[in-house]
This record gives C-alpha cells, sequence and structure tokens, in this order.
C-alpha cells in the first residue's frame, strides 16, 4: 500500500454518468489486474474505493461510475488538479489461472476492474472471450478498448440496442465462447447468475462492498465465505466462485 | 529541536515511548499494518476488540459516512480471546516491542472476567482495556458503561481477576454524567480510564427509505466528534486521580497537543487511521516541531494544564 499524491491527466466522460480519469504519479504499488485506489476527495471523510483500469510507469486511470456525492465530485474535477490516494490495494486476480482460454464477464462498471485483466491474458497468448453486459446500448464503456487489445468481445443488452437481446448469461448460451477458466465483475445477481450457468467451470468473482479503510484494518466489509470471514478490500476484493457465499 | 525521549510518557507502571496509540477497532491486530510501516514509531496499539467466543459480528454494509466523520457497526467481529493470546498477540510481539493493548468485551460480568483473565495471562499483553461502552451489540457493551453502579461491577470484578495488569475502562459518551461515571471505576479499583468510545448515530438512505447500516444504527466516531470528546476527557482527567487515555476525533499532532492539555496521559487515534492508514506515523513524526514551535520541551508537561 502506497499514500501519494497524483496529478490528474485527464478526467472525461466516456458514457452517461461513467467517467475515466488519469492519475500521474507513483505506481509502483500496484502489483496485479483487479487491485483498487482509495481515493481521498476533499470535504467527504472516507475515501471512495475504485477499481483501477489500467497502469504503467508513470500513470493509472480509473473508469468510475458517479453513484453518490463523493464520486460527482470527482467528476467535475481538471486536468492538473491533485488528489491523494492510496494504491495497491486488494489482492487482484490470477491471471495464471487460466491456461489456453479465458472467458471475461463484465456487466456494467464491472467492465472496469476486468481491463488490465484482459491485457495480461492476451499478452501471455490466452484467447480470451470479453461478454459485456450493459442495459443499454448508450451505457457501453470499453468495448473498443477490450477491442484493441484482442479479445473477442461480445455484447448483449436488455433493451437490444446492440448486440444480443438479453443477459450476459444469454449472450454465453448463445455464443458457446471456448474457455478453461472464466473471470466475472458486475453487480451480484449477474456475478451469481454467471456462477450458476457455469457452475462445471472454474473462475473468479470480483466483489464490492461498502467499505471504511479499504486496506483491512476496520473490518467495515467483512463478508461470509465459505473459508470463513473475509474482508473484502484485503483478503478480496477476488474470491474463487466457490468462496462465495450468494 | 526537541529530542525523542521528550516524548515519553508514563501510563500506569509502564513508560511509552510517546503517547501516540491507535485506537481500538481502528488498526486491527497491529500485524495488518505491518507490511506498511514499522510500528514501533508507535507508543502503543489498542488491538482489536476481543470477546471470549469467536464472533463474525454484524451484517453489511457496517459502515455510513458523515459529515466530519463516520459510523461504523461492525458488531466486534473478532476470532475470540484463544486466538487474541495465541496467535495475534504473540506474532505482534515479534515485531513490535511497545505497549500492547487488549481491548476486551462481554455480555456478561462473568465473560468479562474469563476474557480478561485469559488475556492477563499472556506476557506480551501490558495493558488490558475493558470495553464497556461498545454501541454495536446487543445485551451487552454499552449496557454496562452507562450506570455508576454495572461500570464499577465489571470493573471490580475484572481487577480482581487481573490483579497484575493495568486495567484501562474504556468508558461511553451516551451517557448524562460520565464523570460520575469515571469516578465509579476509580472507585472500583481501575488503574485508568480510556475515553470517549463512539457515539450512537445513524444515517437513512432516502432514496431506498431505509437506515444506511444493515444494523440501524452505529458508533459516530471521527473528527467531527473532537471537541465533545476534548470536554469529556478535561472534565473526567480532573476529576479523577488514574490516568486517561483521550479518544475521539483525534486527527493531527496539534489534536494530541490538544487533548494532552485537556487531561489526557496517551491519546488513541481512531477514525481517523480509516482515513489515512499511516496517521499514527505522521503525528508521531510532527510532534517534535510542532512541540518546538508552541516552547514545549517535554510532552509530560502540557498534561492536564488547562
Amino acid at each position: 500500500m502506497l499514500k501519494a499524491d497524483y496529478i490528474i491527466t485527464e478526467n472525461r466522460s466516456i458514457a452517461d454518468g461513467v467517467y475515466l480519469m488519469t492519475l500521474r504519479g507513483d505506481t509502483s504499488a500496484i502489483k496485479k489486474a483487479g487491485q483498487f485506489a482509495d481515493v481521498a476527495i476533499e470535504g467527504y471523510f472516507l475515501r471512495r474505493p475504485l477499481a483501477v483500469t489500467e497502469w504503467d510507469a508513470e500513470k493509472f486511470s480509473m473508469v468510475y461510475k458517479v453513484v453518490g456525492e463523493g464520486t460527482a465530485k470527482m467528476a467535475l474535477m481538471k486536468e492538473g488538479q491533485s488528489l491523494n490516494v492510496l494504491t495497491g490495494l486488494g489482492n487482484g486476480w490470477n491471471a495464471e489461472a487460466a491456461s489456453s482460454a479465458a472467458l471475461v464477464v463484465c456487466g456494467g462498471i464491472g467492465a472496469s476492474p476486468c481491463f488490465s485483466l484482459v491485457k495480461d491474458l492476451v499478452g501471455r497468448g490466452v484467447k480470451t472471450t470479453v461478454v459485456l453486459g450493459y442495459n443499454r446500448a448508450c451505457d457501453i464503456i470499453l468495448e473498443q478498448e477490450y477491442r484493441a487489445l484482442g479479445a473477442e468481445v461480445i455484447v448483449a443488452t436488455m433493451d437490444g440496442s446492440r448486440g444480443i437481446k438479453g443477459l450476459v448469461t444469454d449472450a454465453i448460451a448463445q455464443e458457446k465462447p471456448e474457455f478453461d477458466y472464466f473471470y466475472t465483475c458486475g453487480p451480484k445477481p449477474m456475478m451469481k447468475a454467471v456462477c450458476d450457468a457455469l457452475a462445471d467451470a472454474s473462475g473468479e468473482v470480483s466483489l464490492e462492498e461498502r467499505m471504511g479503510c479499504g486496506c483491512g484494518i476496520c473490518y467495515g466489509c467483512t463478508c461470509h465465505t465459505t473459508e470463513g470471514a473475509r474482508r473484502v478490500c484485503a483478503d478480496g476484493p477476488v474470491f474463487r466462485k466457490e468462496e462465495v457465499i450468494w | 529541536m526537541v529530542k525523542e525521549d521528550k516524548l515519553k510518557v508514563s501510563l500506569c507502571s509502564l513508560e511509552l515511548k510517546n503517547p501516540v496509540i491507535p485506537a481500538s477497532g481502528t488498526f486491527g491486530f497491529g500485524l495488518e499494518m505491518a507490511g506498511t510501516y514499522d510500528l514501533n514509531v508507535l507508543g502503543g496499539i489498542s488491538l482489536k476488540g476481543s470477546t471470549l467466543e469467536p464472533r463474525f459480528g454484524n451484517p453489511c454494509p457496517r459502515i455510513a459516512e458523515t459529515p466530519g466523520g463516520m459510523i461504523n457497526a461492525v458488531g466486534l467481529q473478532n476470532p475470540g480471546v484463544e486466538v487474541l493470546v495465541t496467535e495475534k498477540v504473540p506474532a505482534l510481539r515479534k515485531i513490535y516491542g511497545g505497549c500492547i493493548i487488549a481491548n476486551i468485551s462481554g455480555f456478561s460480568i462473568e465473560e468479562y472476567v474469563k476474557t480478561c483473565s485469559r488475556s492477563a495471562q499472556c506476557p506480551d499483553i501490558d495493558i488490558i482495556e475493558v470495553n464497556i461502552s461498545c454501541p454495536n451489540v446487543h445485551g451487552g457493551g454499552m449496557a454496562f458503561g452507562t450506570s455508576p453502579e454495572a461500570a464499577a461491577q465489571v470493573t471490580a470484578a475484572v481487577k480482581a481477576a487481573c490483579p497484575s495488569k493495568p486495567v484501562f475502562i474504556k468508558l461511553s459518551p451516551n451517557v448524562s454524567d460520565i464523570v460520575a461515571i469515571a469516578r465509579a471505576c476509580e472507585d472500583a479499583g481501575a488503574d485508568g480510564l480510556t475515553l470517549v468510545n463512539t457515539l450512537l448515530g445513524m444515517r437513512i438512505d432516502i432514496r431506498r427509505r431505509r437506515p444506511v447500516i444493515a444494523n440501524k444504527y452505529g458508533g459516530f466516531s471521527g473528527r467531527a466528534i473532537f471537541p465533545l470528546a476534548l470536554s469529556m476527557v478535561n472534565q473526567v482527567a480532573h476529576a479523577v486521580s488514574i490516568p486517561v487515555m483521550g479518544c475521539g476525533g483525534v486527527s493531527s499532532a496539534q489534536d494530541v497537543v490538544e487533548m494532552m492539555m485537556a487531561g489526557a496521559t496517551a491519546v488513541q487515534v481512531g477514525a481517523e487511521n480509516l482515513v489515512n492508514p499511516m496517521v499514527c506515523k505522521e503525528i508521531v513524526e510532527q510532534l517534535p516541531a510542532l512541540m518546538e514551535s508552541l516552547g514545549i520541551t517535554d510532552i509530560k508537561d502540557i498534561i492536564g494544564i488547562v
């Protein structure tokens, strides 16, 4: 974990209520795809835990959704402003678990923490299919970026305005992508449906919970798992699907 | 420049290298932070509240934000006193030489006694801090901290079971006369007092028309409660002759000085750890320069001067 100040180099809307912020600064604590950052926003007591979408040696980016006052204030911030952020939080994905073909199922803002995972997978030569599930075409994020990484992308929308009409599980049933391991992040009912539909496969999920510290010291985000009580922030957010008690 | 040994304070017979202590429940068992910085900069560490049996605690959401603070209803999640004394504390002692404070909760006097005496057997535990002020569990905790008689009963029973260790009683601010409760604890044999624990608080999600916290109410803490905590520390410290650890909304080196001027011998930092996990270390580092600027040569000199 590292606490440092970062300079905003980019903060723009990429879909309805969804923003991409890029921060320049020390990224040495970010080790694995699927980790998150905890952002201090002036005027708000607690930090906002947000998934890291992508990072390199000089900067990292977060695709985030405005869900309350704190993220609304964040969305108004401008290039050149500074933010204090804790980085290197959470366990991250086990990208090595997929051997030759991976399935990555994302719902909504869940497309954000999967991005670097797919980059890793494709980089290792793992054939990767990304299923993106949204309500409407205008909600879709990162589709072109996922394609640019070299992943096969399947889109599902509830209203049928783009891709397959229906749920991500409908898209998986219809397209039958090949995979030996799956990863999923999105709303809990979606992840449960994915795990149920892929009951015979191995995979992992990234959970979300209201957090206090984000770094494992307050026990504010503990969930029941088959392995016992686990902190989503420090023991997770990624859990093997067998560990999750829905 | 103020020398490092001018930060030393004495709590009962223990010497702390400085008065800064992360408060129970805001720093895990210390071990969680061991990879982030060298814990030996801390005067003491108050460990996560422990009970006789393991507890999962309350369902999530356990956390809500407030202006200048937060509400928590973790509900004393802990692995039980046996794991505390056989695993957590010995592991912490390997990497930490300062004052280790075990924070103990219970649901009956018998349970407080059992849990505290088990902790007292652990040679690496320096102080037993008895939590009679947790607002987040039903049928116990705070119930013992809201009347002078009940507080005295717990204190006397625990002290009788732990004659060899300093016993601090952690008091609740959710009372009409904290001085009466503090005096009752002192009269019953307490070696010191920690105050204050959290205030009972609530937030409502107005869109969903229900409490933000699953447990409905929780403990309100953070910068917003500092003036309240300070006034209680000031009243109590001047009414008793045992040492007081000041707690509640402390977020800076300035706050530590203020708490000590109000009468605290040591100062616990709570919710601020959740905002800035490095804050205790930063406060310790900032204290000498602050003391210098205020003309304080030895931090002990300011205890209770206001």
